[in-house]
């Protein structure tokens, strides 16, 4: 018979839920990160190239991002898209329906947008060409959204892996456009006419103007809408949705139309305002640029709420472009920006964790000689999970 | 009462061994004084001594909540005792994870099993199971001995056969051949290449070899079990599955097994078989621990019965020398009275008639079955029951959440000669249904709105002016809960588990009290000025402890929680209203601010269908009570007249007669219609 009495070690530590956390911690807990997030790029950066120093990583880094008027504009702008990225995906998400798909709807936006412009630029007026771009880019975009949310209701497939891989269709469908426009062209669809930024309109004011709009509307239907009161209890308790009369399909459906609508806006604003240009190379090498991808991260940190997530893509665009710079004068590459992001990500997703849960170190124990040693403690009841019964 | 004048069936192991007892049988496991709480307020188990002879069947026996599977759990290391000893085989044992009691050889089939799906039995059955220790030296001296004679022999076979003249390539030669070269690579990697032998030492490659599945199988064989181990679980019936749980324990040597509810998912032949498994591993030596509720399984399968009441022990007793009645008595034990307030119910009236009701689960097993009962206006309907046996079924079947459902569901609501209103109906219904002439005018005329414009109409409703003929009669069957609430029935229901259902446990008090009501208007926008309103007024009224209305729900404590629900069903001045387990988890104060808004409703002429577990509260607080088991009515009863004793036997098993008890009132009127 095996001797179980003896004395197990206590682990060095453990780990308990908070359950109050009040908003300030939480805030305090959060800024710390992202001050620590920028002094470890700054250590990483300095180990990496003799070029940097302590001072010289803050001054470009802040010079990247605010060095000049212009530079400020293009922040802006760049926050401006993500932000629009970043709140299409909110509500699927907080309806609990993991769309990960953002980068395909806004890509087959701008396929839309692009397919439409290569084929009437010239042959029509220019505000029609304008009219049936925008018109095409929601048309696409909505139709990539609302496909899987259709398999999603009807026969209740993994939304997860659908919208996943719709992102890489997207991108082969635009490649192959390009292709088919100009076979022997440099890859990328250069638009001179028929685009909003053809008609001299700035592209920064546009963009931004749009970007304000939508944050202010979402923030309106999440929290006064009963669209966006169903969507929440629909995210947080699906028998209470079923107990109360609430058809989930609909909702689902509807929410991601909403969601498709959104990301075509942005599609249209990247081809026809910003770039001027349609690029289908890969995921990274595209109009959109994984842009989807990291708009997920942005909804997803801020909580889903649209004004936090100005401000988490605002440093998201503000790590980035500052990296650039800092990449840029000590010659470390093109990919020192992602990295530096990655870094910051790294330490922001982390404070969930420690906002979430305490951790507790393990007492020094006395040293009591070993025969009075007391009986070790009753145990702490174990919390009934369901898995372990 | 001293300990000496207790009877000998209650006096407790520890007794024996002071004063002297000559045991018949040796103890497998002997409890003394076991105590288990969950926080301050819940105890479990209140010193609890119990013991398990070897090779006996042990039932333990109680109601819902009296602590057995909390008991059993701690034998089986899920729990530890805050107090108390655990006794096995003679030796006193710390007993703090589940491998603690595969050492001891305990084993604990669970209620919900725990098997890997896309595993074969046999992967689920060898799963976990450690490699015993080895030396690398004496695997090598064992592969040797093995082998290195075979190989001789063989080779000595071979060149016999050789020099004999014979072909190197007749059959016989050939399979000499091959085995030759099996048994040469053995002893070549067992005396050359030590590492390998190491290797397979870390990575325990031979632990999954091949004839452990043929061991497994002579397990299955002894004990008669017709399972086929190559299976994948997900191909099993539940009763396959829970034999390979059986198994599972039985072949890591367990002596002591404990079964927790074995039969609540198995069908009467299943049951059979199960048992006649028991007996047969009873006859082998192994002591046997089963959980159950049925009285004539009870009967049917052990030697000695333990009844455990609200968390003690009340008796152990051979079951040879007792009975079913004396059972009951032990389990449901004394009435209390609880002094809620009862008055008899007004001009009861059917409300709701349910007909040959029949709901199917999820895993195709019919769970009501054939259900028919009526919910009269101004009664409290208790449904007594163990748990698990319909209830919960049964009321989301009448409140629209069961998808399989059958039979009828027919809603009387009290309208004759009161006016419609916009509150229930929409023009479009109104419109169709004086069509189909369910209108009157206060003076007696038939109400005719075709040659009425809808501006006429809506003047006329507002004026009260277009009164109902008779009583509505709806057929709520097939209809979804959001249907029946366009139709206009305010049918409340409670559920038993709150914050999954009802409420949404992240959202503020305000934004739980719109649930119900969130979609009236035509506006875009949600209004929570009402139900800020009515929120403000449930926390004042019914005491609702929170900092303030928009405190996520999921804070408040549990009979906060329950009064928030509570409160916002009852705010929509139902018609029918339903609860179950209201009172679960909650203190005694909130349990009867909770009784007295039951009351409140049933002063409303409000039908009140109360599902509880208690039977004390069943037994004060109802008119009449209803009791499920295994999804049939076993009876409808008379509160006031009825015993806790023939509940407690009602709950068990059906009766061959089933009593339907109805009001005096409502008796006479059908005799009168039947003249």
């Amino acid at each position: 018979m095996v001797n179980n009495t003896k004395h197990v070690k206590e682990p060095l530590v453990h780990l308990t839920r908070r359950l109050n956390v009040s908003p300030l911690f939480a805030w305090l807990i959060r800024i710390g990160a992202f001050i620590l997030s920028i002094l470890v790029c700054c250590i990483v950066s300095c180990i990496l190239s003799p070029k940097v120093n302590f001072g010289s990583f803050f001054k470009y880094l802040f010079e990247g991002a605010f060095g000049s008027s212009k530079l400020v504009t293009t922040l802006l702008r760049d926050l401006a898209i993500y932000l629009i990225l970043a709140l299409a995906v909110t509500p699927c998400f907080q309806m609990r329906y993991w769309n990960i798909g953002g980068e395909g709807q806004a890509m087959m936006g701008a396929f839309g947008c692009s397919l439409v412009i290569a084929n009437t630029a010239g042959k029509m007026p220019v505000w029609a060409t304008i009219a049936l771009s925008f018109a095409a880019a929601l048309v696409m975009s909505v139709l990539w959204a609302v496909i899987p949310a259709l398999f999603k209701a009807k026969w209740n497939t993994n939304e997860t892996l659908l919208t996943l891989m719709f992102n890489y269709i997207a991108v082969c469908l635009g490649a192959f456009l390009i292709k088919k426009v100009e076979p022997k062209g440099t890859g990328i669809l250069a638009f001179k006419e028929g685009t909003l930024s053809s008609l001299g309109v700035s592209d920064f004011w546009i963009i931004f103007l749009v970007a304000a709009v939508m944050t202010v509307f979402m923030y309106v239907y999440q929290k006064y809408s009963k669209h966006g009161y169903e969507i929440s209890v629909v995210g947080e308790s699906p028998n209470t949705a079923r107990y109360v009369g609430i058809n989930t399909k609909k909702v689902v459906i509807r929410t991601l139309l909403l969601c498709g609508l959104i990301s075509g806006v942005a599609g249209y604003l990247l081809v026809s305002v910003k770039d001027s240009s349609f690029l289908s190379d890969s995921t990274t090498q595209s109009t959109v640029a994984g842009r989807g991808f990291t708009a997920v991260l942005i909804s997803w940190l801020a909580h889903f709420h649209p004004l936090a997530m100005a401000l988490t893509s605002f440093l998201v665009v503000f790590i980035n472009r500052g990296a650039t710079q800092v990449g840029n004068m000590a010659r470390l590459g093109n990919s020192y920006a992602g990295m530096m992001v990655g870094i910051f990500f790294f330490f922001i997703i982390a404070t969930e964790f420690f906002i979430n849960f305490q951790i507790h170190f393990r007492a020094k124990a006395p040293a009591v000689p070993k025969e009075d040693r007391p009986a070790p403690a009753p145990e702490e009841p174990k919390p009934a999970e369901p898995g372990r019964e | 009462m001293e300990r000496g004048d207790w009877p000998v069936y209650r006096r407790s192991p520890a007794y024996f061994r002071k004063y002297g007892y000559k045991m018949e049988k040796k103890l497998a496991i002997e409890l003394i004084g076991i105590t288990k709480a969950f926080g301050t307020k819940v105890v479990a188990n209140k010193n609890v001594s119990m013991d398990l002879r070897e090779g006996e069947i042990l039932s333990v026996l109680g109601e819902n909540g009296s602590g057995k599977t909390t008991l059993m759990n701690m034998i089986a290391g899920i729990y530890t005792p805050d107090s108390g000893k655990i006794i096995v085989r003679g030796e006193e044992v710390v007993i703090k994870s589940p491998i603690d009691a595969f050492n001891h050889h305990i084993g604990m089939i669970h209620q919900h099993f725990k098997l890997v799906d896309l595993f074969t039995a046999a992967d689920n059955i060898l799963l976990g199971e450690r490699m015993p220790a080895y030396s690398v030296r004496e695997e090598k001296k064992r592969i040797r001995e093995a082998f290195g004679q075979k190989k001789a022999e063989l080779e000595s076979k071979m060149q016999e056969h050789l020099q004999s003249g014979g072909s190197s390539s007749d059959p016989a030669c050939r399979a000499m051949r091959k085995e030759l070269g099996k048994a040469r690579r053995k002893t070549f990697f067992a005396s050359h290449t030590r590492w390998l032998v190491k290797c397979g030492k870390h990575i325990q490659f031979n632990h999954l070899a091949r004839d452990r599945v043929k061991k497994l199988q002579g397990t299955v064989d002894r004990y008669g079990f017709n399972i086929d181990l190559t299976r994948k679980i997900y191909d099993m019936s539940v009763s396959e599955k829970q034999t390979v749980e059986i198994i599972k324990v039985l072949y890591r040597g367990a002596d002591i097994l404990i079964l927790d509810e074995p039969t609540a998912v198995l069908t009467p032949q299943e049951i059979e078989k199960l048992f006649s498994v028991l007996r047969k591993m009873r006859d082998e030596g192994k002591s046997i621990i089963i959980i159950t509720h049925k009285l004539n399984e009870v009967m049917a399968i052990s030697d000695r019965v333990c009844v455990l009441r609200k968390g003690e022990h009340i008796a152990t007793v051979e079951t040879a020398q007792t009975n079913e009645k004396e059972l009951t008595d032990m389990m449901v034990g004394q009435k209390i009275d609880l002094n809620i307030k009862r008055d008899l119910p007004k001009d009861p009236r059917p409300r709701l008639q349910i007909r040959d009701m029949s709901v199917v689960n999820k895993e195709g097993r019919t769970v009501v079955n054939r259900v028919s009962f009526d919910i009269c206006g101004g009664e409290i309907l208790g449904i007594a029951g163990i748990s698990g046996n319909g209830q919960k079924e049964l009321l989301e079947g009448i409140a629209g959440l069961q998808q399989k459902s059958e039979g009828d569901i027919i809603f009387h609501n009290p309208k004759k000669d009161r006016p419609v209103t916009f509150y229930h109906k929409d023009l479009k219904q109104i419109k169709a249904m004086a069509a189909e002439g369910f209108f009157h005018y206060p003076n007696g005329d038939r109400v005719d709105l075709t040659n009425r414009n809808n501006k006429e109409i809506v003047r006329l409703v507002n004026e009260e002016q277009i009164l109902f003929y008779e009583d509505e009669i709806i057929d709520l069957k097939d209809r979804t809960p959001r249907e029946i609430q366009e139709l206009g029935i305010k049918l409340s229901f409670v559920p038993e588990d709150r914050l999954n259902m009802g409420l949404v446990g992240s959202m503020s008090i305000v934004d739980n009290m719109m649930l119900r009501s969130y979609r009236k208007g035509n506006s875009i926008f949600v209004n929570r000025k009402r139900p800020k309103k009515l929120a403000d007024e449930i926390i004042h009224d019914l005491e609702v402890v929170t900092p303030s209305d928009l405190v996520p729900v999921r804070r408040l404590s549990g009979g906060n929680v329950q009064k928030v629900l509570v409160g916002r069903e009852i705010s929509s001045s139902p018609k029918v209203l339903m609860v179950a387990y209201p009172v679960r988890g909650l203190d005694i104060n909130s349990s009867y601010t909770i009784y007295n808004l039951l009351n409140d409703q049933k002063d409303r002429n409000v039908a009140v269908v109360y599902v509880g577990e208690d039977l004390d509260v069943l037994l004060a607080l109802c008119d009449r009570i209803l009791v499920l088991c295994g999804g049939h009515v076993s009876g409808i009863v008379d509160a006031r007249k009825v015993t806790k004793k023939e509940l407690g036997l009602m709950m068990t098993t059906v009766p061959d007669k089933v009593e339907t008890y109805q009001y005096e009132d409502l008796k006479r009127e059908e005799t009168d219609n039947g003249q």
